[in-house]
């Protein structure tokens, strides 16, 4: 009997865990065609529309043409690392959605589903933990090319990301010392019963937001794969669906933030001015989910937005805005928020 | 130094205000400005599904006229060839034999005439030139190609369609130029 109803719960989870990652997928794909369109607009353009109505089906095509291109490796890599590259980069970037809620719960069969993949009590560590290893998959594809280009390119994106995840993690720190938990399903419930934390934390949403456009190697600050100086950086020797991968793991990790800031600062799966308790579970359960992905959405097209606006940094303003600008603007919202918490709870 | 014109405008070089410097509101007003980009009209034409409307003396591809029975106008004079500056036309000439007459409206007609669209530029000459409105320019433009010869349109490619036969076709083919004088299509 014990062990019968373990099974089951293995089971529910395993389910939970390919919805999880196929919706990532899709997500995913149709981030890229979103990107497309938008761009298109931005530029007075109409974007792709001859694949499927309203070029729907263009993701499609292109992942077919992705597996369909030949397949070089270059004769002086190292084959390996060259290979597992863009398998660490897609890994990590699917890794990311496993702590985070999607929705309330669903009672379905008679049991009651959490729509979380798991609740562990450092989810926020957690996501930091996995979104540091994502580098990895750069710089190890970088290296492993035996091309300058990548090289630099990976090199770029190492130091990029250390200099602001430092930002980023003290940003973060300020939002822990308010929330006072390190569960994202408990910041949810928090936010839930009272202010979203964007109330508490404007400016700490903000340093997290431009943090998280380096971490996701977005336009501005897209320099580990400025085409017109590093030739397309750290993917230089990159074909076929090993390609596909890396730019794919890049539009996963923009999910995955989108997901996590809105879980952090703006309510998760919370639907503003309703007290979801009055609704049935399952209503309720829906209803969180569509509330979560339209947040997401938001986050996507502020994303793109921003990428067809806002030109490249140089390197060096990069670095200089990260460890002069942003981290001692983190430490100053770090310092605020500790002396409002002494101030207003005594 | 004088200016040259009166357009020429000093450039501000001073400093950069605090405002300026942290780079926010400027950042914001671009993405205000694409933004109002994303909403405007687009001016592209979805082509093959939508055309340009052309003007009335739009000058496209040539079609070889028939009259009112299906016969063919041409009579192989040599006019449009002669008018042609670019060289474009070539035809040959052939007696029309008893039993023909159905086929062609005159006695003479061209049992060859090709004209090559890698030449031609469109200029309107050849219409100008022919005396039995058997040539004119219609709305619709070469279409493209992988290879060269197939530039080379014959007589099979230029006539219009039987009126008699496909009605509807010849219609369509005829559009609103044949047997118009320029000045009065504008």
């Amino acid at each position: 009997m014990f062990l019968s109803i373990d099974l089951i719960y293995i089971l529910e989870k395993l389910i939970l865990i390919v919805i999880i990652v196929s919706i990532s997928m899709v997500v995913a794909m149709y981030t890229t065609l979103a990107e497309r369109k938008v761009a298109a607009f931005i530029q007075d353009r109409r974007g792709p529309n001859r694949a499927g109505p309203f070029g729907l089906l263009q993701p499609l095509a292109d992942g077919l043409k992705l597996f369909f291109k030949e397949e070089i490796i270059p004769m002086f890599s190292n084959k390996f690392l060259f290979v597992l590259g863009p398998g660490l980069a897609m890994l990590t970037a699917l890794m990311t959605s496993a702590v985070i809620p999607w929705g309330s719960k669903l009672e379905l069969f008679g049991r009651e589903i959490s729509l979380q993949i798991a609740d562990i009590n450092i989810g926020i560590l957690y996501v930091f933990g996995v979104v540091s290893l994502g580098v990895y998959g750069i710089i190890v594809g970088s290296w492993s090319s035996n091309n300058k280009y990548s090289l630099m390119g990976g090199l770029r994106a190492a130091s990029q990301i250390i200099s602001y995840e430092l930002a980023l993690g003290i940003s973060l720190i300020a939002l822990l010392m308010v929330t006072g938990t390190l569960s994202l399903k408990e910041m949810v419930l928090q936010q839930q019963e009272g202010y979203w934390n964007i109330v508490y934390q404007p400016l700490g949403f903000f340093l997290f937001l431009v943090c998280t456009f380096a971490e996701c190697n977005r336009t501005p600050f897209d320099l580990p794969e400025a085409e017109n100086e590093l030739i397309g950086g750290y993917h230089t020797e990159y074909s076929s669906m090993k390609l596909g991968f890396y730019l794919f793991a890049e539009y996963i990790n923009m999910f995955i933030s989108s997901a996590v800031m809105a879980t952090l600062f703006f309510g998760g799966y919370d639907i503003p001015f309703l007290d979801e308790s009055t609704l049935p579970v399952n209503v309720a359960g829906v209803l969180g989910i569509v509330a979560l992905f339209l947040k997401i959405a938001f986050f996507l097209f502020l994303f793109i937005w921003v990428r067809w606006t806002i030109p490249r940094f140089r390197y060096d303003q990069l670095m200089g805005l990260g460890w002069k600008v942003l981290l001692p603007l983190a430490l100053l919202n770090m310092f605020l928020t500790g002396a409002a918490i002494l101030f207003f709870d005594k | 130094m004088q200016p040259l014109t009166n357009r020429a405008q000093a450039v501000n070089r001073a400093p950069l205000t605090w405002w300026e410097r942290i780079y926010l509101p400027a950042i914001i007003g671009g993405m205000a400005i694409t933004l109002k980009h994303f909403f405007k009209k687009k001016p592209t034409i979805n082509y093959p599904e939508k055309t340009r409307p052309f003007s009335p003396v739009f000058r496209g591809l040539h079609i070889l006229n028939r009259d009112e029975q299906g016969r063919e106008n041409c009579t192989a004079c040599g006019l449009c060839a002669v008018a042609c500056p670019a060289e474009a036309i070539t035809m040959e000439a052939a007696e029309r034999l008893p039993g023909e007459e159905h086929l062609y409206r005159e006695e003479k007609y061209a049992a060859r005439y090709e004209i090559n669209m890698l030449r031609c530029i469109f200029c309107g000459l050849c219409e100008e030139a022919c005396p039995k409105d058997a040539i004119y320019l219609s709305e619709t433009f070469a279409p493209s190609d992988y290879q060269r010869k197939q530039f080379i349109y014959a007589k099979n490619d230029l006539l219009i369609p039987h009126p008699e036969k496909e009605p509807e076709a010849y219609k369509k083919a005829l559009g609103n130029r044949a047997g118009k004088k320029r000045s009065e299509i504008g």
